[in-house]
């Protein structure tokens, strides 16, 4: 049998890496076991996965596994005996987790090994290429695009035909194909997994969409937090290069392409197209007027297309099985399937790739097992730093891009983080607004000084020291920037504001006139007790206190001194009893 | 051109072969920022002139293309970086307890180095380990699911690791 140990960044974290090492370290020539990697298999919530395959049929898929469990895999594989392995094998309930999903960005994530071209070649990889090179005009292939109806998957979600065709129709020999990669929203990850496990799938996507607009070059822009990427996917052009499907007269026809790939440094803004083009060029990632817009002159000035990694994972599916396909999946004004990440309080969290359509509510429990520590739902925030929070009450809202627009939050790029009755919101509109604080490059100002100011009156609010007409103050301030800010990230940096005032306003008015926080989670405005009844007077929390501010002694009920206590909640987390109250 | 400040001396010559292969490419500052932090381990002032003077740009743009990009680092680092996951799911989780409990056991800052130069705090933008998360990743070893506890120890055995090898 052949051992695959799932090798994403986020399962060599959990240890995948030393998985591995044991694995190779028992296994002789002699033996009848083979050893591989594959990409992100998605359940990272099961990390590190091993799978068995006999052939190309899985066997057994092994979860949480550790370097103990090295030998009885390897006694498994070779034996074929998988009652070895039992006791780390899936159980059905977790298989439903992918069962429940439909794969085609993600197709090949966690089945072939990314760093083999034979692999991708051998589960119909560049094939698509061919097709185009040798049967279609790029006119034809912008007509397929058009009609499955794919649209941008890093967020905006604008219709990926209607950008090709511009780049195409610009006057110019010189034109330029812009992969954006720089996955910078907090809680997102599909476009690392995809590159990570699957990197021929975007070179192939890109290559078609090269073709289509008319460009010989094409650049790939990736986040420099992402080494495993940059790795994979150079390793993967240098063995396209070698097979001539990348560089001069691919597959011997006229076309001509090359590519590279550009690494980021660190900057949330360069996900915006112009601001990601300045960066290419070398200089500060500062967002330019538009228009002009890219695809009249971008990149060195000359026509640019830039897409998003899934939107082009998910073009040589759509070549292969014809637009109608794609579009037979989805809802109306959304069309094909979506990648989330999805993660925070959820039981079991991961890559999910799921038809548009599909609730919220079918996500986060039937995909996602629900909340973690059984608790209550309380919101889900999508599209980050320029998303919103959804709420309990809209949790049948579709997947689609009008209707998660209509909520206030966005598609975005696929992060879904989930929050429980212990979140509170207004610290959340705090977390993301000192993001985009910071990561606003400074050039217009009302997202330079608004979002500072913003920033400001919700650190107050959640210190305790909010004032009458603060929520009023804030919305006027969300709706200036939104109207005022030069680029994506200002004029949707008030989202999160905006959707937890909206949705939790009585949370916003319990911090600023009760000075009191619901979800008892701002350290000032809440303040530890212990239960008397409860308390057993074991003196755990008395020896952690960081600050001695408990006292009592053993067996006898004990009491904070809540003028010594810095309200680090150590207490609450070490007592075995529950005997420690938030109030 | 002369280092202003005169403090730093750095080996320049390290950077010659960089500059040879990127210098007339245009558009590859960041790249050969990137590759001489490689190098010296952050951009000493030195260098920041020594690239401008060769690559033709002014050492203001270059400064400012070093001071707009977080991953550029203008001090050097102590022996371990700590990078601090401020992801959305971390936050979720309990990093900014984590973040304290790291401040108060080193007496140091986000972007601080302690007087030991043994760590370096520095607070990041999303890891990408979301179902570990809390998480941080300290000279590419990541740890997960941390508690306040969990990573004092993590620090405590990595100093103790660091007193042995002295």
């Amino acid at each position: 049998m052949r051992i695959v140990v799932g090798s994403g960044s986020c399962g060599i974290a959990a240890g995948a890496q030393k998985v591995y090492n044991a694995l190779e370290a028992l296994l002789s020539s002699e033996s009848s076991a083979e050893l591989g990697v594959t990409g992100c298999i998605g359940m990272c919530y099961l990390e590190p996965i091993v799978d068995l395959y006999e052939g190309s049929d899985l066997k057994a898929r092994l979860v949480k596994v550790s370097e103990k469990d090295a030998e009885n895999i390897v006694k498994a594989a070779e034996s074929g005996d998988l009652s070895l392995v039992e006791g780390i094998t899936i159980t059905a309930e977790d298989e439903t987790f992918l069962s429940q999903q439909t794969r085609i960005a993600l197709r090949h994530c966690g089945v072939i090994d990314p760093t083999q071209i034979e692999d991708y070649i051998s589960a119909d990889g560049y094939k698509a290429i061919e097709k185009v090179l040798k049967e279609m005009t790029p006119e034809e292939v912008i007509e397929v695009i058009k009609t499955s109806g794919l649209a941008g998957r890093g967020g905006a979600g604008f219709p990926t035909w209607f950008k090709w065709n511009a780049a195409r129709q610009s006057k110019g020999d010189e034109k330029y194909l812009i992969c954006n990669a720089d996955e910078g929203d907090p809680g997102a990850f599909m476009d690392r997994a995809v590159i990570e496990s699957d990197p021929h799938n975007l070179i192939e996507g890109m290559l078609i969409g090269a073709y289509a607009i008319g460009a010989k070059e094409a650049v790939v822009y990736v986040r420099a937090e992402y080494p495993l990427a940059i790795k994979r996917l150079e390793n993967a052009i240098a063995q396209a290069k070698a097979k001539g499907l990348l560089g001069q007269n691919i597959l011997g026809t006229d076309f001509s392409c090359e590519m590279r790939i550009k690494a980021g440094a660190g900057a949330f803004v360069c996900g915006e197209e112009t601001a990601l083009i300045e960066s290419l060029e070398g200089s500060r990632g500062m967002p330019r007027l538009k228009p002009p817009f890219p695809a009249q002159c971008g990149y060195w000035q000359k026509p640019s297309n830039i897409n998003n990694v899934e939107t082009f994972a998910n073009v040589p599916w759509i070549l292969l099985n014809g637009g109608e396909a794609f579009a037979a999946m989805g809802t109306e004004n959304s069309k094909g399937t979506k990648v989330f990440a999805l993660t925070g309080k959820i039981k079991k969290g991961g890559l999910v790739e799921i038809p548009m359509g599909m609730t919220l509510r079918e996500v986060i429990y039937n995909i996602g097992g629900g909340i973690k520590d059984n608790k209550e739902f309380k919101a889900v925030q999508m599209g980050g730093p320029s998303g919103g929070c959804i709420p309990k009450e809209l949790l049948d809202t579709v997947i689609d891009y009008k209707a998660l627009g209509a909520t206030g939050a966005i598609m975005g790029s696929g992060g879904m983080v989930v929050m429980d009755e212990s979140t509170c919101m207004v610290s959340m509109a705090k977390f993301f607004l000192d993001f985009t604080a910071k990561e606003s490059c400074g050039k217009c100002v009302p997202c330079r000084i608004g979002t500072k100011r913003m920033l400001e009156i919700l650190t107050r609010i959640t210190k305790g020291e909010g004032k009458e007409g603060d929520v009023e103050l804030l919305e006027e301030l969300c709706e200036a920037i939104k109207d005022g800010a030069l680029c994506g990230l200002g004029q949707t940096a008030p989202n999160p504001v905006l959707t937890t005032i909206r949705y939790f306003r009585d949370e916003y008015e319990a911090h600023i006139s009760e000075k009191k926080c619901p979800a008892h989670e701002c350290a000032d405005l809440i303040s530890y007790e212990i239960d008397k009844e409860t308390c057993r007077g074991c003196t755990l929390c008395a020896k952690k206190c960081p600050v001695s501010a408990i006292e009592g002694s053993l067996k006898n009920p004990h009491i904070i001194d809540n003028n010594k206590c810095i309200k680090c909640g150590q207490c609450k987390t070490v007592c075995k009893f529950g005997a420690v109250k938030t109030i | 051109m002369n280092c202003c400040c005169g403090l730093e001396q750095s080996d320049l010559s390290l950077l010659a072969p960089v500059l040879s292969e990127y210098k007339d490419t245009k558009g590859s500052l960041i790249t050969i920022l990137q590759k001489a932090q490689d190098i010296y381990g952050y951009l000493p002032t030195d260098v920041i002139y020594h690239v401008a003077e060769k690559t033709g740009n002014t050492p203001a743009k270059v400064m400012g293309v070093a001071t707009f990009y977080t991953q550029f680092r203008l001090q050097p680092v102590g022996k371990y970086l700590i990078m601090l996951c401020q992801g959305t799911a971390c936050h979720v989780n309990g990093s900014e307890r984590i973040e304290a409990a790291i401040c108060e056991e080193l007496g140091i800052k986000d972007g601080e180095t302690t007087a030991d130069g043994l760590f370096t705090l520095k607070c990041v933008a999303c890891l990408g380990c979301c179902s570990l998360s809390p998480v941080m990743m300290i000279n590419e070893e990541t740890y997960g699911s941390l508690t306040p506890e969990k990573a004092i120890s993590i620090l405590s055995d990595l100093r103790e690791k660091a007193g042995d090898k002295q």
